[in-house]
């Protein structure tokens, strides 16, 4: 038994303390936006927030979040989709398939926060979640949007 | 097509011929995140078309959607004729179960070879056009005046002459009492008339893909499920043994072990991690079989072989090609080879199934959703009227999930241990890598030979490698004829054509099949028979000292679509002018799914033969254009599938079994080497061609030509970060 803050609601979920983030948000807290694309940190499809800070929830096991940190999904990034890197995204049309967007937004997020005008090298090195429909042209479009900027 | 595919067409077909044993029976909408709108709300005035009292029309969708822009070009074409408000189109996915009940009202749902809007075109539109004419129709017999006094604007109906205005929700109720005109009899608007169809609409299905609320296969959730995590043999063709179920007793929430079918073991318990995690646990004996002897070396040496074996399949044998080389002022040879790649869809393979007293039903992401419900009804026992499949936007498809629905198979048999429990079956990323079927490997050893001009006056181009269809069903390609095998080369128009007219042309196919299962992987054989052409001919231009371009022109003077298609790339990518210091040009065609593509690239090698593509310049020729935004991401999309596996993509096999498993050894290109990727599209209005598949072809020879105008070296074997180009 663990209690997690999610969204910030305080979940209890029963998982063995080695079950992974990833699981415990989605079988046991039944929020399914954050996917399973590997399983092993490579893909970027399980990002979350943590804190503040982007973390590929699939390796982290829950026996290693505190209670007083604060979790948050892509259910949680904005009530009402109107979080500027949604905006953006819905404005360029970014999703393909859509199975790695809860991801690269929640990755766009995290950069935004800490960088909010990136260069085109700064969302080279933030932005290496996996996307196999081969949306990154307008990831960078986008993220570039959501700061404001046009991209050039 | 394939057996197994057409055994299933041959049960839904006979299920609909014999009979009407399905009709009659109602079966419910599939659980799919879009509009619920069909019941009260709304009314049938048409298969394809329901209207809501509230003016919004929902246009019912037959094919599968895995990000590709189907639905939203499928909805564009019957809005057209339908003359609605496209800000109040909606969207409802029927179900093969509600297709199958109905006669297949709703036509083929199958969703591959890039046919999800060209071979459907014809009858949405029809159907858009029919609801159209009988809303009007209505409100002419409401007004009591002629229906040819009555006009429509967005869903809008007036009479000019009475200044009467009504709307489509108005009359729908009315409308669909009316018998639909004869499809024949409907004239279909000219594309240039077109103001939403050709138009670059935003796409209907992103919202919810923004926040976490669509549902995939993956994340379906019903009462009382439990998970399962299932594991193969990890040798192709092996076999399970046994297993030791007590090693895993008492481990938490774990509901049983089954043995799921001769080679594969399942975990069931509350949840997958936990299923997961018992399966890691368990302990296995497989007998790995005769396969366990293969590996990459004993296949490409099987595949050499048949590059020079005597007896091979002649597909083109025009003039004489060996002659012509043998007697030709200059001769050139090379061998190229292509190897093994897994689809690795975003959304791994999954699937739930349900089976009660005398219902199946089955949640999954299936490019082929009737070939799903077949399977889950052969598998089941249970009777195909009474068998549903709800399918869910796919999290990727690229051909994994087309006919060979292996997953729903597995999944029927772990719930037929658990009568009305729904079971949802994930597969592990490693278990998607190490279970796909493969894109086939093969070998082409090509020669060209040179008159004293430069003219290329013989080609012989032979492949030796895995023939799909032999590993659906080998009776269908006897005497190893399998002319799927050379797509992209025929002589035909219309589909696959061959750009260039050499004088003494032999193309040959020898077949090698491995044990290794393969299938169509996006874009299918236009990939590697692109590579092999398009890269011999840049070696040959360059022997015969011409301009890349000039040399292909010179041979496409009776391909008058390829070759506008070439000149559109070289245009937009401005072939022949200065680049910048150490970058290096390429260009490549080809045509496949009915439309004609070709790329210009721009890439630098480093002193270190590190390989960057700065820019991609893709034409397309796709006849009609229908949503111009949406074929861009295609493309787009396609240059990153393409140079993924240009740079990275190889399933290396040891032991008879694979050994790229996860996103780790499989690498994927991320967005840090994402080239600029512009596209011009030249639609010539004179055919329907694909969009999601051809350009693809493309993308990796135009880039390796790049990289020999680089290097000075071909490049004849992939993946790029096997070889050392400097
Ligand atoms: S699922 Fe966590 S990084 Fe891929
Ligand atoms: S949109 Fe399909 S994987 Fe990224």
């Amino acid at each position: 038994m663990a209690k997690l803050n999610i969204n910030g609601k305080i979940r209890d979920v029963q998982v063995e303390p080695d079950t992974p983030l990833l699981w415990a948000i989605r079988e046991q807290v039944g929020l399914t936006g954050t996917k399973y694309g590997c399983g092993v940190a490579q893909c970027g499809a399980c990002s979350v927030h943590i804190n503040g800070e982007l973390v590929r929830s699939c390796v982290l096991p829950v026996g290693g979040v505190k209670p007083t940190d604060k979790v948050v999904t892509i259910e949680g990034l904005s009530s009402t989709s109107s979080h500027p890197v949604q905006k953006a995204w819905s404005a360029l049309d970014v999703p393909q398939c859509g199975y790695c967007q809860s991801g690269q937004i929640m990755a766009a997020a995290a950069l935004l926060r800490k960088k909010p005008k990136p260069t085109d090298q700064d969302i080279d090195d933030a932005m290496s979640n996996v996307c196999r429909c081969g949306t990154y042209q307008r990831v960078r479009a986008a993220v570039h949007m959501a700061a404001g900027r046009k991209q050039a | 097509m394939n057996t197994k595919l057409s055994r299933r067409r041959f049960i839904v077909g006979t299920a609909v011929a014999g009979g009407g044993l399905a009709l009659g029976i109602r079966l419910p909408f599939g659980a799919s995140a879009e509009a619920k709108t069909a019941g009260d709300a709304g009314v049938e005035v048409h298969a394809w078309v329901v209207v809501k009292p509230d003016d919004t029309c929902v246009i019912r969708i037959a094919r599968s959607e895995m990000g590709q822009g189907t639905r939203t070009g499928l909805a564009q074409l019957v809005a057209e004729e339908l003359e609605c408000d496209w800000k109040k189109v909606a969207t409802e996915s029927i179900t093969p179960g509600e297709n199958l009940a109905r006669k297949r009202v709703w036509g083929e749902m199958s969703t591959g070879g890039s046919r999800g809007i060209r071979t459907s075109q014809d009858y949405v539109r029809r159907g858009g056009a029919a609801a159209r004419m009988m809303l009007l129709q209505a409100a002419a017999d409401e007004w009591k005046v002629p229906v040819a006094e009555v006009g429509v604007a967005n869903g809008v109906i007036t009479h000019a002459a009475s200044g009467r205005r009504t709307t489509y929700g108005k009359v729908a109720a009315a409308a669909a009492k009316l018998t639909p005109p004869d499809p024949k009899s409907i004239t279909l608007k000219d594309p240039k008339d077109w103001k939403i169809a050709g138009k670059p609409m935003k796409r209907l299905d992103t919202a919810d893909k923004l926040n976490g609320s669509k549902v995939y296969a993956l994340d379906v959730r019903l009462p009382g499920m439990l998970n399962a995590a299932v594991k193969a043999c990890p040798v192709f063709g092996g076999k399970l043994v046994s297993y030791d179920e007590s090693k895993i007793a008492g481990r938490p929430g774990v509901r049983g072990v089954v043995k799921v079918n001769d080679s594969t073991v399942a975990v069931v318990a509350d949840t997958w991690w936990r299923a997961k995690s018992a399966l890691e646990a368990l302990p296995i004996v497989w007998d790995e079989g005769a396969g366990a002897s293969q590996s990459s070396a004993t296949i490409a040496k099987h595949l050499e072989e048949g590059l020079g074996a005597s007896e091979a399949y002649a597909f083109r044998n025009e003039g004489d090609a060996v002659g012509a080389i043998t007697g030709a002022a200059k001769k050139i040879e090379a061998v190229y080879s292509t190897p093994f790649l897994a689809h690795a869809t975003m959304e791994p393979m999954n699937c739930t199934v349900k089976l009660s007293a005398d219902r199946a039903e089955c949640w999954v992401a299936t490019q082929n959703s009737e070939a799903s419900l077949a399977a889950l009804s052969e598998q089941s026992g249970v009777p195909l009227e009474k068998c549903e499949v709800y399918r869910h936007d796919l999290g990727g498809g690229f051909g994994r999930r087309g006919g060979n629905q292996d997953y729903v198979r597995q999944a029927v048999n772990i719930a037929q241990h658990f009568p009305g429990v729904p079971i949802k079956m994930i597969w592990s990323r490693e278990e998607d890598m190490g279970h796909d079927f493969y894109r086939p490997i093969s070998q082409c050893k090509l020669a060209a030979g040179l008159d004293d001009k430069g003219n290329l006056v013989g080609l012989h181009v032979r492949i030796s490698g895995q023939s799909i269809n032999a590993f659906v069903n080998p009776a269908m390609v006897a005497n190893g004829k399998d002319d799927r095998q050379l797509q992209g080369y025929t002589a035909r128009p219309g589909d696959a054509q061959l750009g260039y007219t050499v004088p003494n042309l032999l193309i040959e196919y020898a077949m090698r099949n491995t044990h290794v299962p393969v299938g169509p992987w996006r874009g299918v054989n236009t990939n590697q028979n692109a590579v092999y052409m398009e890269c011999f001919i840049e070696e040959a231009a360059r022997a015969a000292g011409a301009d890349s371009l000039e040399f292909r022109r010179a041979l496409m003077g009776k391909h008058p679509k390829h070759l506008a298609v070439l000149n559109a790339a070289a245009d937009k990518g401005h072939w022949g002018t200065p680049l910048p210091a150490g970058v290096h040009r390429g260009i490549a065609h080809f045509m496949g799914y009915g439309s004609y593509s070709a790329a210009v690239a721009e890439v630098s090698v480093s002193g270190e033969g590190k390989v960057r593509v700065h820019r991609m310049v893709l034409a397309l020729d796709c006849g009609h254009a229908v949503n111009p935004d949406q074929i861009a991401a295609q493309v787009e999309g396609s240059v990153v599938y393409g140079l993924t596996a240009a740079f990275y993509g190889e399933c290396k096999v040891e032991n008879g079994r694979m050994t790229e498993l996860n996103f780790d050894r499989y690498q994927m290109l991320r967005l840090a080497e994402m080239p600029k990727v512009e596209t011009v599209i030249v639609p010539t209005y004179d055919f329907w061609g694909g969009v999601g598949e051809p350009t693809i072809s493309v993308v990796t020879p135009a880039v390796l030509n790049a990289i020999f105008a680089a290097t000075g070296k071909p490049v004849r074997s992939l993946p790029l970060k096997n070889l050392k180009l400097v």
